[in-house]
């Protein structure tokens, strides 16, 4: 039988914000524990929670820029369950109105080939703490510092046919926040989690298989292997006879598996209700417009711009707006070289990316500025440096050797124009190898090859290649 | 020991006539003599309110007074005081050192007002006779075979047998007003959102609003005035500025419209308690108010949807009472389930257990609609009542309890029959309006409460009309001491 | 409406309280009371009535974005029944 993949994600993007949803205290990852826990983290008796409006502004952007209907009466309820990060004894969350409502965004799951995927809607949230099970032997350890950070909890239709779509849509929504500049979307420190809803059905059928909820996914690499490995689970179970049962599944990278969380089996009955001590969030259509007015350009925008004003290949174009950093390189060193686009984007793209792969750095990490990167190029297209010699100053620049400008000028990789001296190797390598210019004299354009290679061997490829060609050319026909 | 009231108080210290360590030591003496029989303190806070009253005193004599200064006070244990225990009434906070102040508390503390102590209470403001305190009852100073009303039980006894000239209270249901009228003292309960409710232990929180108790209207104003404004940690504390309540106190009330809601006279009143209102009414229209018969027909479903939404919201408000961060934990819990369910059964009395099953169950899947939603439609029918009621008249008048203070242990049995003890009083929480109780009368030698409730915001209406009332009066100055 | 034994033992695991044994039935008969009461809701046809959750009808208020909170870890901890190397603790949690 030919079965179909039905896959819905739950994205919660921790909103980049100094302050939590509902506290003054401070968002900022890494403290000691519990020092960045206040009263109102805590729940400690009596206190009460005042909405940050910053919180808000983040999740509208993010609604305004999936084309969403933005709610102009939204409301926080309580979702009730008891858990040891979870101070109150309840989540404030949206439930029944949440801030942002339908949307929806294109992904691009292969090259030529789009596809619209809906958004169910985008409610706030607050964050829980962490349980830290390795500190001690017979308990679990607490730590708050992360209750009551700001989550936007972005809820996708089931509208992902295959893992590659859900990676190519988490993606997607990965680099738009990044671009609103409302989440940091460092996955290993939690600030981006995808939970994924995923279900097969027979080819053809309308219905919708029972699903499964795979958690604990921190990249994207997983986020494809837990969906393929779940996919073939189910397959496999029902193929056997078996059914496939609602429930959570923890995804273990080391085994590559997922498996049943037991502790959550009993169903939840979460009691929500309207969160008495907030009132309703009311946002005007003027408010909504003025962030839309303030939107920063995003990813489509600027793709837009690269292929239509900057005349790059809508293959670069894509690359280079695909997430936040890689346009920021590339925009910061285009402002140091407006005028060489194109060479830019395949040097990112290309000697960057490449050396950025292989040292598994982010572009944000690179040791290569972009206003260096900016430098050498144009050392390239003023004809100081060939392009080979750029190589070379590109890996020294890597290895931290200082800017291009003073790395040709230590090295003397200045490179050779002068036509005198030129024409004194040339002499020289004609006069030493007669029978090569018997050769080309006979017609054997090839051997000229031969030449070029002596004369930047002996010019320790300084030699300008272009005047080289054209005055060896002129020497050998003379 | 002469009754002073906050007033007389105010007069004293500013004329020299003692000083607050005087008059403070003359309370604590006091506490100390007769609490053991009333129970109205579940703790004093002796050293610091000398230390207080101290630099209360050092302050009058530089001429840097406020309102409050040297005043002392007792607050209700139910919010919440840096570095001092605060337990609810509830064995679940018994060891609760609450490590912040209520935003109440920093304003009185703000005007160098004296704290003598905190005061008894049903757990966690769940009970309308005290009896619910872990602490064990208060007794009603007028006949301590008695309960004093709840919850706000313990403040009421101490301003009534002159233990403190004033306290704080909170009014989830009738907390101060129903407790205000077995004590035959003054309670007035504002308007939702006009006192912060910050560090003010939740029990429902769209009902809860804290408010004064005091022997009269005059204290209750110049109390008011110090408790209530915006606080910027409450979302649902209102921008409204803070009238001069004291400076409102003398107008004149002729052609006052005053509304009596045919339901709060009718069947379940007692008939004595009726006479008292009847003759409270008619002194108001001696002064020139002018009486109308209205209805207030939504008035009988206003204790099953009070009870709805008030449980359901505590159900969820009492959950961060897990035995984690604060609070009672039970002896060696074997996992996690143990750890919540035994802390939580140790700590919690019965009537709020009771509450937070009920609530638990009402907003469980399936019954949210016919519970929970239900009570919020029947809610918003009740404030259209009142609203409609405020076209036509000025102020609604009746009684605040439908008797006067029942014997303890007599509605112990039956959670239902002292939920309906709450029935001229509830109303008033469910539209968010504010309301005052005042000394009417006696019955059978026990106190009978007088219920104005006013218009959103109009606490200057409501002492006004109370103030005039006990102008020509007596019955607020009546006095129940108890002797050691 | 009335509760039975099993109703009263969901509703407690519901809401994380120990029930004894025995005090199980006393539950259910006062539990149920209280339902009675809360039925008489039902007296009063509500169909097109909006509910109210809120006494005022005012929006939420927003607080700018600045941390105004220092650590009080230590004076928030020592109210705390069981804390170690500043970490709240429970039973061991298995997941």
């Amino acid at each position: 039988m030919k079965w179909e993949t039905v896959i819905g994600l739950e994205i919660h993007a921790q909103l980049a914000t100094h302050s939590k949803i509902f506290s003054g205290a401070s968002t900022a990852f890494g403290a000691e524990p519990n020092t960045q826990a206040c009263a109102v983290d805590l729940g400690l008796p009596g206190v009460l929670p005042v909405l940050n409006s910053e919180v808000v502004n983040m999740a509208i952007k993010f609604g305004v820029a999936v084309n969403a209907h933005i709610a102009h009466e939204s409301v926080f309820a309580r979702k009730n369950y008891f858990y040891p990060d979870l101070p109150k004894g309840y989540q404030i969350s949206q439930y029944e109105l949440p801030i942002v409502g339908e949307g929806q965004i294109t992904i691009t799951p292969e090259e030529g080939i789009s596809k619209v995927i809906g958004i169910t809607r985008a409610h706030l949230e607050e964050d829980a703490g962490k349980s830290l099970h390795d500190q001690f032997t017979d308990q679990t350890g607490i730590d708050l510092n992360r209750a009551g950070t700001p989550l936007l909890e972005i809820v996708s239709e089931p509208d992902l046919r295959s893992a590659k779509e859900a990676v190519a849509y988490a993606r997607k929504i990965h680099s738009l926040v990044q671009f609103l500049n409302i989440c940091d979307g460092n996955m290993q420190e939690g600030s981006f989690r995808c939970d994924a809803n995923v279900s097969v059905r027979p080819q053809g059928e309308e219905k919708l298989g029972t699903r499964a909820e795979l958690k604990n996914i921190n990249s994207f690499r997983f986020l494809e292997r837990a969906i393929n490995f779940e996919i073939e689970r189910q397959i496999d179970l029902i193929e056997d006879g078996g059914e496939v049962v609602q429930e959570t599944r923890l995804y273990d990278a080391d085994k590559n598996e997922t498996r049943s969380m037991r502790s959550k089996e009993e169903a939840n009955d979460y009691r929500y209700f309207p969160d008495p001590d907030l009132l309703p969030v009311r946002i005007s259509a003027d408010d909504i417009q003025h962030i839309r007015d303030t939107l920063p350009e995003l990813p489509e925008q600027k793709r837009q711009r690269y292929v239509e004003e900057l005349n790059l290949s809508e293959y670069n174009a894509d690359l280079l707006s695909g997430s936040r950093d890689i346009a920021d390189y590339f925009e910061t060193a285009l402002a140091e070289a407006p005028d060489l686009a194109s060479v830019l984007a395949n040097w990112i793209l290309g000697d960057l990316t490449g050396a950025l792969n292989k040292s598994e750095m982010a572009f944000t990490e690179s040791p290569v500025s972009p206003q260096q990167l900016a430098g050498l190029l144009k050392r390239i297209s003023d004809h100081t440096i060939s392009g080979k010699i750029a190589k070379d100053v590109f890996e020294a620049m890597w290895n931290g050797e200082g800017d291009a400008d003073d790395i040709i000028e230590r090295k003397g990789l200045k490179q050779i124009t002068d036509t005198g001296a030129i024409e004194k190797m040339i002499d020289e390598v004609i006069a030493n190898n007669p029978d090569q210019v018997e050769q080309f004299r006979a017609g054997k354009e090839k051997v000229l090859g031969f030449f070029v290679g002596q004369i930047m061997k002996q010019s320790k490829g300084k030699a300008n290649p272009g005047q080289v060609n054209q005055l060896l050319r002129d020497k050998l026909k003379s | 020991m002469t009754i002073k009231t906050v007033k007389d108080l105010q007069m004293g210290l500013a004329e020299g006539q003692f000083s607050s360590v005087e008059i403070t030591r003359e309370y604590l003496d006091k506490i100390k003599q007769v609490n053991p029989q009333l129970n109205a303190f579940i703790h004093t806070t002796e050293d610091q309110a000398l230390t207080q009253a101290e630099d209360a005193d050092n302050l009058i004599a530089k001429g840097k007074s406020q309102p409050l200064t040297g005043i002392p006070m007792a607050h209700k244990d139910i919010f919440c005081t840096d570095g001092i225990a605060t337990t609810c009434g509830s064995r679940m906070l018994q060891n609760f050192i609450a490590p912040y102040n209520a935003t109440v508390i920093e304003k009185f503390n703000a005007q160098h007002a004296v704290m003598l102590g905190k005061t008894n209470m049903d757990e966690f403001a769940m009970g309308s006779s005290n009896e619910n305190s872990y602490f064990g009852a208060a007794k009603n100073p007028w006949d301590t075979g008695c309960v004093p009303g709840g919850s706000s039980g313990g403040s009421a006894v101490a301003v009534a047998a002159n233990l403190t000239p004033a306290a704080t209270g909170t009014d989830t249901g009738g907390s101060i007003r129903q407790p205000a009228a077995f004590c035959g003292i003054t309670g007035l309960k504002p308007t939702y959102g006009r006192v912060s409710r910050y560090g003010m232990i939740a029990y429902a929180s769209s009902l809860d609003q804290g408010g004064p108790m005091a022997r009269t209207a005059e204290d209750c104003a110049i109390l008011l005035e110090a408790m209530a404004g915006f606080d910027r940690r409450d979302s649902t504390s209102m921008q409204q500025e803070v009238p001069n309540y004291q400076a409102e106190l003398n107008h004149e009330l002729a052609g006052l419209k005053m509304g009596l809601p045919k339901e709060y006279f009718a069947e379940g009143l007692n008939p004595e308690v009726a006479r008292g209102i009847d003759e409270a009414i008619t002194e108001y229209q001696k002064l020139g108010v002018e009486v109308k018969d209205i209805s207030l027909p939504n008035s009988k479903i206003a204790i099953p949807a009070y009870y709805v939404v008030a449980m359901a919201e505590c159900s969820s408000n009492l959950s961060r009472f897990d035995g984690v961060r604060f609070g009672h934990r039970c002896d060696n819990p074997i996992d996690l389930e143990d750890l919540y369910k035994r802390s939580r059964a140790e700590g919690f009395g019965d009537e709020v257990k009771r509450r937070i099953m009920i609530g638990a169950y009402t907003l469980s899947a399936g019954y949210y609609d016919a519970f929970y939603l239900k009570a919020q439609k029947l809610r918003r029918l009740i404030s259209q009542d009142f609203t409609q009621a405020f076209d036509e008249v000025d102020l609604i008048a009746g009684p605040t309890t439908p008797d006067v203070a029942f014997k303890i242990g007599d509605k112990t049995d039956d959670p239902v029959s002292m939920y309906l003890q709450d029935i001229y009083t509830i109303s008033v929480n469910l539209a968010g309006l504010p309301a005052i109780s005042i000394p009417a009368g006696f019955v059978n030698n026990k106190p009978v409460g007088l219920q104005l409730i006013g218009n959103y915001f109009s606490e200057s209406r409501l002492l006004n009309a109370a103030y005039q009332f006990q102008q020509h009066t007596d019955w607020h100055q009546q006095s129940a001491e108890v002797q050691a | 409406m009335t509760l039975k034994r099993e109703d009263v033992k969901n509703i407690a695991h519901l809401a994380r309280l120990n029930i004894d044994e025995g005090a199980v039935d006393r539950y259910a008969a006062d539990l149920s009371r209280i339902l009675e009461l809360v039925d008489q809701m039902n007296q009063v046809n509500t169909d097109d009535v909006m509910p109210m959750a809120h006494p005022m009808d005012a929006s939420q208020r927003l607080r700018a974005d600045e941390v105004s909170e220092s650590n009080q870890r230590d004076k928030f901890q020592a109210i705390a029944p069981d804390v170690e190397i500043g970490l709240y603790r429970v039973p061991k949690v298995i997941e």
